[in-house]
């Protein structure tokens, strides 16, 4: 097994939500959230690894033939058609937020404060 | 097993997506008669469907294998629905929620077009997938599918500053959890191979628990717990309550948030527990609850927008669900599942009056309000009800509920759960009075300014303020009120929930079901009836709530003395109002402490 695809997985994750932590700007942030998600990509295609395997794709090679595991990365692609959905419709608040509030700064949204 | 009953568990999606569809294709020209009728109808028809698979499955269950790839020699490529009967159970209460919300919403939004309708069906698909599903995979999809949606839906009013920033916190959070549950998913297929909760137990089996197991349920566990509003993940819920249209906010409480625990409750049983032992899970979920359930208590006292107080005491009351459901005995979790349903029928009643008082009235502000809404007899009465219901009145459901929770943990050796069950109960019941004895009654002096969050100056949901309340506004808070009332009276109703406890915490059965085709009998659960002595503590309970709204109307006497109490004492509090800052950021660090705190919390012990 080799690590290095889990520590990125990893890295990506944590640098993610540095990210959604400092943020002072919501289109950042919501960049952030995607960085914290595309480490799910890395981690499911790195779940599905095999060394000298080719793509799953089944037209035109021999019987036999070693392939990468294809559940991970039909995973992956519904994890990619969740993402563009959540972010479309978090870029539109934030839109919406601009024009409510006059800012897109976390920290100066203040309509919830406790 | 009929064809006609295997063919359900797949339609009760299928059909809320496609009116869902359809509406969203045409909604523009259809008249608003049309797109009523064809989403209550879809929504009838899925309700139908569920009480059918009630039936179905009773010691058996009904398992549904996707585009006829049954297993062979138990395994197979194929995804499968599983239904036992809290899964059922809770198709059920979906369903009904949402055609209480239909009728509720048929004059209330007026000038809307079909968005919300399909918004609210695709909302349904998703819940229900979610209950029924026994995937891992599609149980993801399916959160996914209701928390984007739910996030619509909190930011429907978007001409309005609270509501947008409400909807981007819910998003963010639950999506950063949903990842998480992503993550631990990728490393539980990493080590199975396997995606089926059955075939991920089964693979599991005779496993020793290492680090990566223990990894991958945490963050699988995270999600749903961000989702179920454990503290410390739970910011997101009262932002979210706050700001999203009332009846929204009867699937949120009533349901969705349920459906976090339920997910916890099901991938254990169902996938882990061969490596999850229950007495590694259990001081793991009760220490939550625990906490979760005075978090709750402590800030719904401290609310005075009425539909964050409402918000904070299902944060209560989930704190007391996790708790019944951390015994992981089948008399204790029997109890829960009555316990949620009454809870979903109260506090479903609750919200909607509240939105009633919105549109009346121009605010949801406990203080602007006060003695404003004593022209509103319907609603008061029902308000003030469902307050006393919410404190576990006999004999409700949730009182039958909340009952036979704590003989459960009382046999299970968790005696002084009742105090904690009782004293939430009575907290969170005496601040909904307080609040609707002072709009609706005038009861007491108006609490002077404060600052936190005002439910003044909101702008109603409706087009115009209401003169007089339709009676498609007050038929479902009667209802959902009625229903919580029999909930209680329904005989052998406790047997039954047990019964469907015992199945959902027999892994060996489902993965037999699901793989082998062999419905097991699981052994028949004791009698399980309410007691004089849980009679005794409903109505302590009950008395303690009107003590604690009496407090609260009469405190300027009381709130002099406290204001001697030295600042050591009063600084737990406002740190913890302080830590609800509505700041994105916070929140991302809290839901990171609490995913580190669970995979401690489950590798310590």
């Amino acid at each position: 097994m080799i690590t290095l695809p889990y520590l990125v997985a990893g890295w990506l994750f944590l640098v993610g939500c540095y990210g959604l932590v400092t943020s002072r700007n919501l289109v950042h942030t919501v960049a952030c959230l995607t960085v914290a998600q595309s480490a799910t990509y890395v981690l499911l295609l790195a779940v599905g690894f095999r060394a000298g395997a080719t793509a799953p794709v089944f037209a035109d090679v021999p019987v036999g033939t070693r392939v990468v595991d294809p559940v991970v990365q039909a995973l992956s692609l519904t994890d990619i058609v969740v993402s563009a959905t959540v972010t479309a419709v978090l870029l539109a608040l934030t839109v919406q937020i601009y024009k409510r509030h006059g800012t897109v700064n976390p920290d100066e949204l203040r309509a919830l404060q406790d | 097993m009929s064809p006609t009953v295997q063919a359900l568990p797949p339609l009760l999606v299928v059909v809320p997506l496609l009116a869902a569809t359809v509406l969203a294709a045409s909604g523009r020209v259809l008249p608003r008669l049309v797109i009523d009728t064809v989403s209550m109808l879809s929504c009838l028809l899925v309700l139908a469907g569920s009480v059918m698979l009630l039936n179905a499955t009773g010691s058996r269950r009904v398992v549904s294998w996707l585009g006829a790839y049954p297993p062979v020699d138990g395994s197979s490529v194929g995804v499968v629905f599983v239904v036992d009967r809290i899964g059922a159970g809770l198709a059920t209460l979906i369903a009904a929620l949402v055609t209480a919300v239909l009728t509720y919403t048929w004059r209330y939004f007026d000038e809307v077009e079909s968005y919300f309708h399909v918004l609210i069906l695709l909302f349904l698909a998703g819940m229900v997938g979610f209950a029924l599903t026994g995937d891992l995979f599609n149980a993801f999809v399916f959160f996914e599918l209701m928390g984007a949606v739910a996030y619509a839906l909190t930011g429907y009013k978007i001409e309005e500053a609270k509501p947008l920033q409400g909807a981007l916190n819910f998003a963010v959070i639950n999506s950063l959890g949903a990842y998480c549950s992503l993550l631990g998913i990728g490393l539980i297929y990493g080590r199975t191979g396997e995606l089926g909760f059955a075939q991920i137990q089964r693979a599991l089996a005779g496993q020793s628990t290492d680090w990566l197991v223990l990894v991958g349920t945490a963050l699988v566990f995270t999600g749903f717990l961000v989702k179920g509003a454990a503290v410390p993940l739970h910011f997101w819920l009262a932002d979210a309550h706050a700001v999203a249209p009332s009846p929204v906010c009867v699937l949120f409480s009533g349901v969705m948030v349920e459906l976090g625990l339920y997910g916890v409750a099901r991938t254990w049983s169902a996938a882990f527990s061969p490596v999850l032992p229950a007495e590694r899970l259990r001081p793991v979920l009760m220490a939550a609850g625990v906490v979760t359930a005075l978090v709750g208590a402590v800030m719904c006292l401290a609310q005075y927008h009425l539909k964050r107080l409402l918000a904070f005491s299902t944060v209560g009351h989930v704190g007391m669900f996790l708790v019944a459901l951390g015994a992981l005995e089948p008399a204790a979790i029997g109890g829960l599942a009555i316990y949620v349903v009454g809870h979903a029928a109260v506090k479903g009643a609750l919200f909607l009056c509240a939105g009633i008082v919105l549109n009346a009235r121009g605010s949801v502000d406990e203080a602007e309000l006060h003695g404003r809404a004593r022209d509103l007899p319907a609603t008061r009465v029902c308000f003030l009800l469902g307050g006393l219901a919410l404190a576990a009145l006999p004999p409700f459901g949730t009182w039958l509920g909340k009952t036979l929770a704590e003989d459960g943990l009382s046999h299970a050796g968790f005696g002084w759960t009742d105090y904690l069950l009782v004293g939430v109960s009575a907290v969170t019941g005496g601040a909904v009075l307080r609040a609707g004895l002072r709009i609706f009654l005038g009861a007491g002096a108006p609490p002077g300014t404060r600052d936190g969050t005002r439910g003044s100056g909101e702008d109603p949901e409706t087009t115009h303020h209401l003169g007089r309340i339709p009676v498609t506004m007050l038929v479902p808070i009667v209802a959902l009120l009625a229903g919580g009332l029999i909930l209680g009276l329904v005989p052998g109703l406790p047997v039954l929930a047990q019964d469907a406890a015992s199945q959902l915490l027999d892994h060996t059965g489902y993965a037999a079901a699901a793989l082998d085709g062999i419905s097991a009998v699981p052994p028949p659960a004791p009698a399980a009836s309410w007691t004089l002595s849980g009679l005794l503590l409903g109505g302590l309970s009950v008395l303690l709530a009107l003590a604690v709204a009496a407090v609260g109307l009469y405190s300027d006497r009381l709130r002099r003395v406290f204001s001697q109490v030295p600042t050591v004492v009063t600084l737990p509090f406002r740190a913890l109002r302080t830590a609800h800052s509505g700041h994105l950021g916070d929140y991302v660090v809290w839901l990171l402490v609490g995913v580190t705190l669970l995979a401690i919390g489950l590798a310590a012990t």
